[in-house]
């Protein structure tokens, strides 16, 4: 097998996943994962993330399809592909009673890697888990434990790690030090998957973005592009005096009335090179709508997941 | 071959063995010495020898066998039900090691504390009970074959199991019972002639029956059906080993 940094570092082909009692988790799911990005897997609960990043691991068996990951086969080549990856699964799944270091001591064997004190030691002091390191998992907070996993899931220094909902539960100190870990893991050219909640977070994080919905992968897009082209914009006017109604005249216009009839919402498409919004205060002028106020606003990556998994199926196409 | 999967899951499981040195080696140990007192001493020394043992000696290799059984399977069986239970098994599912090699892991360990054991229990019997081993090789061959059979078939209990009574449902209601009527404490030939013949479906009679030929050179079946049977059970629980991980039964799906 021969390197190639142009190539996916993952690529799943023709996924799909029916269990024993008939219910389809993935359907057909077809996607690459470039190498050295940050990935961010989306969906509502049962959508099939957490399958599908189960396929990838190991952990389940695909129905049918094949997955590349690292340029091996996950099946075929299983011992090679998973040597590649780490995950930090959702659930804290932890050996309570051993303690830090003796499970991360394991972690690394169970991946075919001879004993390493020095790179264990930090990845701990990373983690700020050092301290922790005899400590009994058991005895451990959630934030804590959350941290020995992604520490188990670093043990054999991986190129690819996934992290299934890493914040889930976690204080808002521990989320923002795992971020800062998963830059810092980016910048030394690990491959990050994740999939959260926490939409803001993929915003902030991800370089491309995949939604994920009743087991079909709907939209796969570079984070910026996927907001430029199923973004909105809105232009909100706080008018003067409050209206009843939108006169009949502009009913060729995006508009819509608040409810308490003080602000007129112009919504327009940002990909559109003309807004047209001169010609509508020129056209609100004519008419004698009067404004104090005015402010444009974008729709946030959460209003785009809302309207993807809501959408028709087909109506992206 | 991942040498450092097959020992990071060695030395975990025995380093659960010395954590828990009182439930694992003592308790036995202690129970075991209570039954040589008990019966090697107190009852043995009212009753007469059998097939010109004593009967404090002859109890021995059933007592070694009644252990090594039950910690077998309850070793083998816990080991890979706690991943189970915890859900670690995510770990163990996704490293780049295989089931042969798992199992190299936990039946491996699981067979060497029983082993262990076993040998704890020769040695405290020293204590009580005069003994020679006639055949110390087939005596040591017996107890690794066996500690290494019924740590696979643990292993398969420890997969079907899924809570804590099923995992104890074979061990106490099928094997101690099957170890006790399989001649531990008597010979099978001092049963009348039906039940004798009933005793010989209990796989267990052949395991004391090589096991005591081992130490005294007298079996109540041929030395050559105990080996066999042995190994019949090897295959038996290897081969359904082999199914679970073919088909990922209650792994994988």
């Amino acid at each position: 097998m021969t390197t190639n940094n142009s190539a996916p570092i993952i690529s799943v082909n023709g996924v799909n996943k029916r269990y024993a009692g008939g219910f389809q988790a993935l359907k057909d799911i077809n996607l690459d994962i470039k190498r050295g990005e940050i990935f961010a897997l989306l969906g509502p609960n049962g959508a099939g993330k957490t399958t599908l990043i189960s396929i990838i691991c190991g952990i389940v068996k695909a129905t049918s399809g094949t997955i590349i990951a690292d340029g091996y086969d996950t099946v075929r080549d299983y011992r090679a592909a998973r040597a590649a990856i780490g995950l930090v699964p959702q659930e804290l799944h932890t050996d309570s009673f051993e303690s830090v270091w003796a499970t991360l001591k394991f972690s690394r064997g169970l991946f075919g890697k001879a004993s390493n004190a020095a790179y264990l030691e930090k990845v701990l002091r990373d983690l700020s888990l050092w301290d922790k390191r005899d400590s009994k998992i058991m005895a451990l907070s959630g934030g804590m434990k959350r941290r020995v996993l992604i520490a188990k899931a670093l043990a054999h220094e991986p190129t690819i790690l996934f992290l299934d909902e890493p914040t889930a539960g976690v204080d808002v100190e521990l989320r923002h030090d795992m971020w800062r870990m998963v830059r810092e893991l980016r910048a030394q050219g690990t491959t990050v998957i994740l999939t959260t909640h926490y939409i803001e977070e993929a915003e902030d994080m991800a370089d491309r973005i995949g939604v994920i919905n009743k087991g079909e992968l709907i939209v796969v897009e570079d984070k910026a592009v996927l907001m430029r082209k199923l973004g909105q914009k809105q232009l909100t006017l706080t008018l003067r005096q409050p209206m009843t109604r939108i006169p009949a005249e502009l009913a060729g216009w995006s508009l819509a009335l608040t409810n308490d009839g003080h602000a007129l919402v112009y919504s327009f498409d940002s990909q559109e090179e003309e807004t047209r919004i001169a010609e509508l205060l020129r056209a609100l002028s004519k008419h004698g709508i009067e404004f104090k106020d005015l402010r444009t606003s974008e729709s946030s990556l959460e209003d785009i997941f809302v309207s993807l998994v809501h959408q028709p199926k087909g109506a992206l196409s | 071959m991942n040498i450092y999967g097959i020992r990071a899951i060695y030395h975990f499981e025995m380093a659960r063995t010395f954590r828990t040195l009182w439930a694992s080696i003592a308790a036995p140990v202690l129970t075991t010495s209570l039954y040589f007192i008990v019966f090697g001493k107190a009852i043995g020394s009212r009753m007469g020898d059998i097939d010109s043992i004593s009967y404090g000696a002859f109890i021995i290799p059933g007592l070694v066998m009644l252990n090594l059984l039950n910690e077998s399977i309850s070793n083998a069986s816990f080991g890979i039900y706690m991943p189970r239970w915890s859900g670690t098994i995510y770990e163990l599912l996704s490293a780049p090691i295989s089931w042969v090699e798992v199992l190299m892991g936990y039946v491996g360990a699981a067979a060497t504390k029983s082993v262990i054991l076993g040998l704890l229990i020769l040695g405290t019997a020293r204590i009580f009970v005069p003994y020679e081993i006639a055949h110390p090789l087939w005596m040591i061959a017996f107890l690794l074959l066996t500690a290494v059979t019924f740590s696979l078939f643990g292993f398969i209990i420890g997969l079907w199991a899924d809570n804590f009574q099923k995992l104890q449902v074979v061990p106490m209601l099928i094997v101690t019972p099957l170890t006790f009527l399989g001649g531990a404490f008597y010979s099978i030939n001092m049963l009348p002639p039906l039940w004798q013949k009933i005793t010989l479906f209990n796989p267990v009679v052949y395991l004391i029956s090589g096991f005591r030929w081992s130490f005294y050179g007298v079996a109540d079946v041929h030395i050559g059906e105990s080996i066999g049977m042995t190994f019949g059970f090897l295959v038996i629980c290897l081969t359904f080993v082999w199914w679970v991980f073919k088909t990922g039964y209650k792994i994988r799906n």
